[in-house]
């Protein structure tokens, strides 16, 4: 039992620590030449275009149902004229990028981590290689760099359409404006509740296509193997994505006091 | 050993090449010389060594120990970008093609050029270019095909024309007839034998198939349990009294 719990924690520290090696060679590639922009931007549109639709879907219901839900317990305290203002921040600092991440962990990790492992079995990485190419850049730093900035963007879309889907209850029920909707969340949202919630998105991001690359460019074992770094990739940028959400919050407070 | 070779300058010389895997010794003091336009054939049976012989040759895995200098350069001793400079003078055809199956065959073809500007300078339309390397393995019309709807002869010719388009000096075959029908397998036999003479390059194949070996090389190595066992021509190879030589021949 105590050998089993003692290779469990070696094995963290070794991929943690491979994962970081990873990172590291990420930073020293990305000012390399050549520097692929067109499959940077190819990345991109991949990211936003596979996620787009989901994260769409599931801001738009969460922004709904928070709204349907929350309503009675606020309506019985009479702050009804607060739930704009109150799913709003909610919706701005923490459910909107924290959901669009996990999505995107799902969506977009499982996808990179299957398509490079994939390439990793078939030698296509290794056909890049003999042929004097880098993969590395081509294949890993476009793909990292697309999702650091696409989730941050995708996280945009998801809050703005949790909002609106939280006014389609209230205009339905309370039969608040828009206008009126939309001024309250403005009078309520601050910058300080932006930028930190933003500056971590980008880091979700990072964190995603980091581990979905490292996944994929590492896979071994055939066909089967592919099967395991998607799933893998999926379930590691999760718990990245968990624990980097708990230290920004951490900072955000000692920094802002918010 | 064919002399005609043999006063040519070496491309490849591989001297004491060690490989393990662990406590699995997969090449065991592997020695070999490639000469300036010479086919060499390398045979062995499965887990032989000749994979990964082949994959150290081009830098895809670290040796443990041994020496590996093509035209002139140890390639264990230079630097990343110095490697990928001589990898455009050395061609290699994968097993499977290793085709990009997210790319059209005109992508294919096109990655490795712009990816070597030194070599060939900016390339606005690479089209002749590609169109040529298409044309020398007899598949015109397949440039805006995607590899999923290419068959397996026509992958192995794909990947072929991806490795000649560089004009590679020296072109390395990785088991290049494996999982291919015979009349397939012989075409593309004839499709290497027929480039061999058009462009002058040295080549080393990977291969089981011993008809390949009779029709194409100019000379041969049996590779057992990581080493140099047999070496020679065919016909001498053919020939041999050697229980192991035989087995492999006539089995």
């Amino acid at each position: 039992m105590e050998n089993e719990s003692n290779s469990a924690i070696r094995d963290i520290l070794v991929e943690t620590g491979e994962i970081t090696i990873f990172g590291v060679r990420f930073f020293k590639e990305i000012f390399r030449r050549p520097f692929e922009f067109k499959e940077f931007l190819r990345q991109c549109y991949n990211v936003g275009n596979k996620s787009i639709l989901l994260v769409g879907i599931a801001g738009f219901i969460i922004g709904l149902v928070f709204t349907l839900q929350s309503r009675p317990k606020m309506e019985e305290l009479g702050a009804v004229s607060w739930l704009p203002s109150m799913v709003s921040i909610s919706i701005i600092r923490e459910i909107g990028p924290i959901i669009t991440a996990l999505i995107c962990a799902g969506k977009i990790g499982s996808g990179i981590g299957a398509e490079i492992g994939s390439m990793r079995v078939t030698e296509q990485i290794d056909a890049m290689e003999v042929s004097g190419t880098n993969p590395f850049k081509y294949l890993v730093v476009t793909r990292i760099l697309a999702t650091t900035f696409m989730v941050p963007l995708l996280v945009f879309m998801a809050d703005a359409i949790a909002l609106l889907g939280s006014f389609l209850v209230e205009n339905l029920k309370g039969d608040v404006s828009f206008t009126l909707y939309f001024s309250e969340v403005q009078m309520s949202v601050e910058f300080l509740d932006f930028i930190p919630a933003t500056i971590k998105t980008f880091f979700f991001g990072f964190a995603i296509g980091l581990v979905g690359c490292f996944k994929g460019y590492n896979t071994k074992h055939g066909t089967a193997g592919v099967g395991v770094s998607a799933n893998s990739a999926v379930v590691e940028a999760s718990i990245f994505v968990f624990i980097l959400d708990f230290v920004a919050v951490l900072l955000t407070e000692i920094i802002y006091n918010i | 050993m064919n002399l005609t070779f043999t006063d040519r300058r070496k491309v490849i010389q591989i001297h004491d090449l060690k490989k393990n895997y662990g406590n699995n010794t997969v090449l065991d003091g592997f020695n070999m010389d490639l000469y300036e336009g010479e086919t060499l054939v390398i045979m062995g049976k499965s887990g032989s060594g000749k994979s990964v012989m082949i994959k150290c040759l081009i830098g895809l895995e670290k040796i443990d120990s041994g020496d590996i200098n093509i035209m002139g350069k140890d390639i264990t001793a230079i630097s990343e970008d110095d490697l990928n400079e001589i990898r455009t003078e050395v061609g290699f055809l994968f097993q499977g093609s290793a085709l990009y199956d997210s790319m059209t065959v005109r992508e294919n073809l096109e990655f490795p050029l712009r990816r070597h500007t030194k070599k060939f300078g900016k390339l606005g339309d690479a089209t002749p270019l590609v169109m040529e390397a298409l044309h020398n393995v007899g598949l015109d019309n397949a440039a805006d095909l995607m590899p999923e709807e290419l068959s397996g002869g026509m992958k192995r010719r794909i990947a072929l024309a991806r490795t000649l388009i560089l004009n590679p000096k020296i072109i390395l075959y990785d088991e290049p007839t494996t999982g291919l029908d015979p009349i397939t397998s012989k075409e593309i036999i004839l499709l290497m034998k027929s480039i061999q003479e058009k462009y002058k390059t040295s080549s080393i194949i990977i291969t089981h198939d011993v008809d390949c070996a009779r029709f194409i090389a100019n000379r041969m190595i049996l590779l057992v349990d990581g080493k140099n066992y047999a070496e020679g021509t065919f016909e001498e190879l053919y020939a041999s009294e050697d229980p192991k030589v035989h087995a492999f021949f006539k089995s």
